[in-house]
């Protein structure tokens, strides 16, 4: 095999303290069922879903509850066996309500999903393989919650040549992605075999910060041991950094390949995925068990046990967070997600959702006192696509959101690592979010 | 209709931030010089307390007459005290009291206050401070008061200077004793002073600009707390050492000195390392900064050798100061994706 000609690294980024020594060696620990469950019909980028259960009707778990709502939306099944007891509005993780679906779990059924198949997914024609990836309610795992198929089905005349594998997780705190690795590498090649003979590549690569040597062995193990591959596979560790888990810039670090502005992965022939899906995709194709459950940490300063933990999706925040003693009256604010690009956590009876990469509690607040900018430099040097951040949050500020365009704020892919690093507490990604949002606004009008 | 739990704090991401906090940079730089202050009172005696005391407190009385209003608290961000002490630190010992105040005072107010404060302002305060004294008392700030070990005898701790105490704007035709520099000895007689008291800053001077080791300590430290972009020194004394070692080894020996003595005397590592490297004055961008440095090398050089003055550190700051928004607006990156390294 060729060396991939890539660095290991981009330029720019940071370096938050990783706080992953809480939930990195802990195995993955399979989250008791409670009794009620929340499935909101848009878990996913795209159209919500259309229930296809009535109330009171019962549901095994596993079954399809609601199907896509078009062709970019998913499927969506039920974590439990039990009873469906209403169809609704009802609290979305940012406090929103939102159309979901409520079921109540049998406290008497032993919840077993049983085998199903539909043939050998290494010979099935790819149209056929689409369809049931849609079917299998498949989202990308690492926080977009992206539909899967969509990014399989690729545009006539295009094909891709890499298949690229996200198991960076550069968010500190997170260590689901790197539980998935080390415990089930397996899982993980055999839904890169998968996925990556139903996109025709030619090879793909799993990159891995190099903070995690047990997943990269454990990968390179499960490599060896199944011999020969029908998509060759290989490991590439990357170096620690923050965002080294944006998809271009991975891309960059292994290929040393820049994607251009406002382009995809697959314009250079690269789809990227997260590690998590793949073996998401595995259980589906070999076991017939779609998502309804997926492994997201547990962690922070206010969680007393931290876990990594696999739960139900539709399980409420607040039964996690209580398995996990997280509850006590030092809890201040509770994210979803990263703490760099997550989201916070409004209502503590909303869901766990399919792309719920963690749950973290901070007990304390954050220095508020918001400085004048000293011109400093260092958002410009955590900036990986090397923009102005200084110039952009002073034109922000000033209201001169047009003049933003010209310093291509729309290129910035709100990594937050430009406020992480201003000394002044400047919220320049908050600033950059709704300037982006008034520009495009301003924009539709213009049209 | 949004519902949250009544005891989250609701805000957006990142929720983690670097523990660099404006106000921890002033108060590293703060400490940083401090060992410079301690150099400069076991040279000068009390003296050095006081001049720094009273351009300290004109700087911050100042500060807080200008902002007391804001609701944002700029005197704690530690940057008037910072801007006080640095430019006590640039005077001559012997400076009447009242004249180190007053210079506080308009480093502040000319320096920053008018600008719109921390942040808006074109020069560096303490230097603006600095300009002003000298372009008003030229005479004043050029008189060195001599080193307490320079005489026979060594000269008490507590003297003071024949004008420290001067009633303001009283002139006094008082023959000042007065020390040579050594860049002044080198340049109008020719002479060379001592390479070992350079460094360890027994010459005559301001107060802190001489001890080199100290100076170069206080960096060390900035770099170790990564307060300060490390580009603009490195481009400074790397442009003053190549730009002298061509003059003194490929020209003229006797006329030009050698860098080690550049380097270690007048203000320019005092200038380096604790002005220019100021990031409101300074360009934002890392290449940006290293222009700066550059420039700033190249013009010490020229006031130095070629210009009327033996000491050209602050001029050249000041004139790359202004340089520094055009620098910045010139200086463009080359943002990711775009331009000729995006692949297509
Ligand atoms: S990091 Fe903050 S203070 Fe520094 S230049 Fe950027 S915006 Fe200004
Ligand atoms: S949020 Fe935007 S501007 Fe800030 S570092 Fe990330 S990409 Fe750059």
């Amino acid at each position: 095999m060729q060396r991939l000609p890539g660095s290991g690294t981009f330029s720019h980024g940071v370096h938050p303290d990783e706080h992953k020594e809480a939930t990195e060696g802990l195995p993955i620990e399979r989250m008791p069922f409670v009794s009620r469950f929340v499935l909101p019909l848009s878990q996913h980028i795209g159209a919500p879903c259309r229930p296809v259960v009535r109330p009171n009707q019962r549901v095994r778990r596993g079954q399809l509850v609601a199907e896509p709502g078009g062709f970019v939306s998913t499927a969506l099944h039920s974590p439990v066996t039990g009873r469906v007891v209403g169809i609704g509005p009802r609290r979305h993780p940012n406090g929103q309500l939102v159309q979901a679906i409520e079921i109540e779990a049998d406290p008497l059924d032993p919840q077993d999903m049983p085998d199903q198949s539909f043939g050998d997914p290494l010979t099935m024609p790819v149209p056929e393989l689409i369809d049931l990836v849609q079917r299998g309610g498949m989202v990308g795992l690492g926080g977009a919650a992206f539909p899967s198929h969509v990014k399989y089905k690729l545009p006539e005349g295009r094909s891709a040549r890499w298949l690229v594998l996200n198991g960076c997780e550069c968010e500190p705190f997170l260590t689901c992605d790197h539980r998935v690795m080390v415990e089930h590498p397996d899982r993980v090649l055999r839904g890169i075999q998968i996925v990556g003979r139903l996109l025709g590549v030619e090879e793909a690569v799993i990159g891995v910060e190099l903070n995690k040597p047990d997943a990269i062995e454990a990968l390179r193990h499960a490599i060896e041991d199944a011999g020969d591959l029908v998509v060759p596979t290989r490991v590439q560790g990357v170096k620690v950094k923050y965002p080294q888990g944006a998809e271009k810039m991975l891309i960059k670090a292994l290929f040393d390949v820049e994607v251009p502005a406002g382009k995809l992965p697959l314009d250079v022939g690269m789809v990227v995925n997260n590690v998590g899906t793949m073996a998401a995709v595995a259980d589906w194709f070999d076991h017939g068990r779609p998502l309804v459950e997926r492994v997201i940490t547990v962690s922070g300063p206010g969680v007393r046990r931290p876990a990594n933990l696999l739960v139900p999706i539709g399980t409420p925040i607040r039964a996690v967070l209580e398995y996990c003693d997280a509850l006590g009256p030092d809890v201040q604010e509770i994210v979803m997600g990263g703490p760099m690009m997550g989201q916070p956590v409004a209502s503590l009876d909303a869901p766990v959702l399919k792309g719920t990469s963690g749950l973290l509690v901070f007990t304390e607040s954050r220095d508020q006192a918001m400085r004048a900018c000293i011109k400093c430099g260092r958002c410009l040097e955590a900036c990986a696509y090397n923009l102005n951040p200084s110039r952009l949050g002073r034109l922000a500020r000033a209201g001169r959101i047009e003049e933003m365009e010209r310093y291509h704020l729309m290129d910035c892919m709100e990594c937050g690592a430009c406020t992480w690093a201003c000394p002044s507490r400047i919220p320049l990604v908050q600033l950059f979010r709704s300037a982006k949002g008034n520009l495009r606004k301003i924009k539709a009008a213009a049209k | 209709m949004t519902q949250r739990d009544p005891r989250l704090v609701l805000q957006t991401s990142p929720f983690l931030q670097t523990g660099v906090t404006t106000p921890r940079i002033m108060r590293d730089v703060i400490l940083a010089a401090l060992p410079t202050l301690a150099a400069a009172t076991w040279n000068f005696g009390v003296v050095a307390l006081l001049v720094v005391g009273s351009a300290t407190a004109g700087a911050v009385g100042m500060e807080w007459l200008t902002t007391r209003k804001r609701p944002d608290n700029p005197l704690l961000d530690g940057s008037a005290l910072l801007t006080g002490l640095l430019l006590g630190l640039t005077l001559p010992p012997g400076i009447p009291l009242w004249m180190a105040f007053l210079g506080g005072v308009v480093g502040i107010g000319l320096g920053k206050a008018i600008w719109g404060g921390l942040g808006q302002n074109l020069f560096n305060p303490a230097l603006i401070g600095r300009a002003f004294l000298q372009a008003a008392f030229p005479i004043t700030l050029t008189s060195w008061m001599p080193n307490r070990f320079h005489g026979e005898q060594v000269a008490g701790f507590w003297r003071l200077g024949e004008q420290t105490l001067a009633a303001p704007l009283m002139r006094r035709d008082v023959e000042v004793v007065t020390a040579a520099t050594p860049l002044g000895l080198q340049k109008f007689e020719g002479t060379l002073t001592d390479l070992g008291h350079t460094v360890i800053g027994t010459t005559g001077g301001s107060l802190g600009e001489t001890s080199a080791i100290l100076i170069v300590l206080g960096g060390l430290y900035l770099l170790w707390r990564r307060a300060f972009d490390w580009r603009i020194p490195a481009a400074i004394l790397g442009t003053v050492v190549v730009f002298v070692a061509v003059l003194h080894y490929g020209f003229d020996a006797s006329r030009f000195p050698t860098p080690w003595f550049s380097l270690t005397t007048g203000g320019l590592l005092f200038g380096t390392v604790f002005m220019a490297t100021d990031p409101v004055t300074s360009p934002t961008s890392p290449k940006g900064a290293v222009i700066f440095g550059v420039g700033v090398g190249v013009l010490v050089v020229l006031i130095r050798h070629f210009g009327g003055l033996p000491e050209g550190v602050m001029y050249a700051i000041l004139l790359m100061n202004t340089a520094s928004p055009l620098i910045d607006r010139t200086v463009q990156s080359r943002v990711f994706g775009r331009g000729r390294k995006a692949a297509s």
